[in-house]
């Protein structure tokens, strides 16, 4: 969270620079400056996501040197969809927050012309937002685990295309159902990237017992770790 | 300050009328407290003091600088376990000291946020005498500083007087400070509150009713922060006198002097714990000599006492005691066990805290504890509830503000259980702190109200 909290710090202060640097009666301008600002903070989160995994790798193999079994007791993994989380919390929480701390007061929703379903859009974009930075947490880290650079440029891609498509708001049709098919498709992507398949799920369902049996003849085969 | 208990010497302690309710067989390990902010704390209370016209400042700072303690001496083991250790149980105390801070500032945000009284402006404290209603930026600057100015000595005065005391050991006179001030912060202010409370809701109270309540609530904490009394009640009471300070500073501090004494506090909690002849590190090495513990009622402790399978089963020992005490030897030989054996240890030590105290065990536990000063909880509060205030009616300062507070706590931490020694809480919390209230305030807020309004994500 601190770290998108930096991420989002730095590029206010860009927007917020070149926005004193111009015109401020041209809106048009206005608006191209907030698209700008808007795409420099998604590229930043991204940075300091990358950042992030940096730090976590050092801390992790620094875990591994000081543990006793050499592996460390927190996975990449779980830190790939805590850190995604904590960043979709707190993108999700400045977001809203706002909203909601508005929506409690006298008032009525688009009086001025504008939509009077922004409170629910608003509520389900925020949603769609948390979803998508927990699985681009999970398949970013894994990918730059795996060195697969191809997948990272397709995360920003798609945060980028997700933050372009808000754009188009009001024009729900056009904004919502692709963010909310992006969300899925991300999501099933992530958790195939988690090492999820059809088999765990339905192991899942079906809550049957491991069967241990087999576990107890890998584990005759196998020197103990410990006497 | 931030404390981390260590091992502790074997040797039984001076017994005062401290230690006497503690079971015999344990020496309370002092713990490193900042000193500072329990003396702030005191200031805070003499400041209210004053305003209500009694005259007992010197106790509040009294109690907040007792609440320093000495480093008990380490015993070295293997480096690795140690380190181990350290970082497994530190990553657990830095988790419970999460909790209390964020409990302290959401009961502050929730006040001010739906209490009016908290943001009117109704007169200053005696100890910021300038006013800022001045016509020119400059002269405001200007009187901001002085105000600071001011506060700072009034505490770098106090601060000296209690290392004093404490040096020529007048114990009651402190004691009887500390008394007082808890006195005063438990009745007084909390009749206050619940009065301007009531108020907001409208909800009516008769007379007999609030005695009740304001008596018992009163008695309850003065029991429970300076004899014996449930750990977790114990940590509630000292949450709620945190969180009454904290807005009385946000109500009687004026805007721009309470962010430069913010500033100047956290730089003067760096010298003095830090620097050999600061005072309150002299009050640190004093109580490191004569190994004598700490006052309770200002010092907020994450952990628990838990001596037991001794000659004289104390349950006493548990609440009020703000020391947490490792028993080297025992806890090192469990240490030494194989690894499944210490992940046995360490889950036996995880639900520590929520057993009730009088289950006994047959191995002697313990539990290495961080403590934290009380006027740490407060000036973060502080921090958080004047964002929360004054920032635009904006929740993203607050949250900024907070994860700012809370990622500086765990720096702290992390380079406590790295030196191990006392550590200022203050400064790189309050450092974060403001620099993303002013940065949300003035950057952030106003970007992510024009995306808000064309309803764009970022």
């Amino acid at each position: 969270a601190f770290f998108w909290l930096v991420s989002l710090l730095l590029a206010s202060l860009i927007w917020f620079v070149s926005v004193h640097l111009s015109d401020r009666e041209d809106a048009k301008l206005q608006y191209g400056l907030l698209i700008f600002g808007a795409a420099v903070s998604v590229l930043l989160q991204e940075a300091f996501r990358f950042a992030y995994f940096k730090l976590l790798k050092k801390a992790d193999e620094g875990l591994a040197t000081i543990s006793e079994d050499g592996r460390s007791p927190i996975s990449l993994r779980q830190m790939a969809y805590v850190s995604g989380l904590s960043f979709g919390i707190i993108s999700g929480v400045f977001s809203v927050i706002n909203i909601l701390a508005d929506s409690i007061g006298p008032g009525i929703v688009g009086i001025h012309g504008d939509s009077p379903y922004y409170f629910i859009t608003s509520a389900f974009l925020t949603m769609a937002l948390v979803l998508l930075h927990t699985f681009w947490g999970v398949i970013f880290f894994d990918a730059c685990e795996k060195r697969r650079y191809w997948c990272l440029g397709l995360v920003v891609a798609s945060h980028l295309l997700t933050s372009g498509l808000t754009f188009l708001n009001p024009w729900y049709e056009a904004s919502l159902v692709p963010i909310f098919i992006i969300t899925l498709c991300t999501g099933l992507w992530a958790f195939f990237t988690a090492g999820g398949s059809f088999r765990n799920i339905l192991k899942c369902l079906s809550c049957k017992q491991e069967d241990d049996s087999r576990v107890m003849m890998y584990s005759a085969l196998q020197v103990p770790f410990e006497d | 300050m931030i404390t981390f208990m260590n091992d502790s010497d074997s040797e039984e302690e001076p017994c005062n009328e401290r230690t006497s309710l503690m079971s015999a067989e344990s020496p309370p390990v002092p713990s490193y407290q900042d000193g500072l902010q329990a003396s702030e704390a005191g200031e805070a209370q003499a400041h209210r003091k004053r305003r209500t016209g009694s005259s007992r400042s010197p106790n509040n700072i009294a109690d907040g600088d007792m609440s320093e303690s000495g480093v008990p001496v380490r015993e070295s083991t293997l480096e690795n376990e140690e380190e181990e250790l350290t970082l497994k149980y530190g990553a657990k105390h830095v988790i419970m000291l999460f909790v209390p801070v964020t409990l302290c500032m959401i009961v502050v945000v929730a006040t001010i946020k739906s209490v009016r009284f908290y943001t009117e402006k109704n007169g200053q404290l005696i100890y910021t005498p300038f006013t800022e209603d001045t016509p020119s930026v400059g002269q405001r600057l200007l009187n901001s500083v002085l105000n600071t100015i001011i506060m700072i000595s009034v505490i770098v005065v106090m601060t000296v007087f209690l290392v004093l005391l404490y040096k020529y050991r007048c114990y009651k006179f402190i004691h009887g400070w500390l008394i007082l001030s808890s006195l005063m912060l438990l009745f007084l202010f909390t009749y206050i509150y619940l009065g301007e409370v009531l108020k907001t809701y409208n909800v009516a109270m008769d007379y007999p009713t609030l005695f009740l309540v304001i008596w018992n609530f009163g008695a309850v904490g003065m029991i429970c922060i300076h004899w014996k009394g449930p750990l977790q009640l114990q940590q509630a009471y000292l949450i709620m006198i945190s969180a009454l300070m904290a807005l009385v500073f946000i109500k009687y501090l004026p805007e721009w002097s309470a962010w430069v004494i913010l500033g100047a506090i956290s730089i003067y909690d760096l010298m003095a714990v830090l620097c050999p002849k600061g005072p309150l590190r002299m009050l640190v090495e004093t109580a490191q000599e004569r190994n004598e513990p700490i006052f309770p009622a200002l010092i907020y402790s994450s952990a628990m006492m838990w001596t037991v399978g001794m000659a004289k089963p104390d349950t006493a020992a548990r609440g009020p005691s703000q020391q947490t005490w490792n028993a080297a030897e025992d806890g090192r030989e469990n240490h030494r066990s194989p690894s499944h054996a210490d992940s046995q240890v360490s889950e036996t030590r995880t639900p520590v805290p929520t057993r009730p105290i009088s289950s006994f065990e047959e191995l002697e536990e313990e539990e290495r504890g961080v403590k934290l000063g009380l006027g740490d909880f407060i000036f973060y509060s502080v921090l958080v509830g004047k964002a929360a205030a004054t920032a635009s009616g904006d929740w993203n300062t607050t949250l900024a503000c907070f994860v700012a507070i809370l990622i500086g706590l765990c720096l702290t931490l992390l380079l406590l259980a790295v030196f191990k020694k006392a550590l200022p809480a203050l400064p790189i919390s309050i450092t974060f702190g403001l620099v993303f209230y002013f940065s949300t305030d003035n950057l952030v807020r106003p970007f992510m109200d024009t995306l808000a309004s064309h309803q764009l994500y970022i």
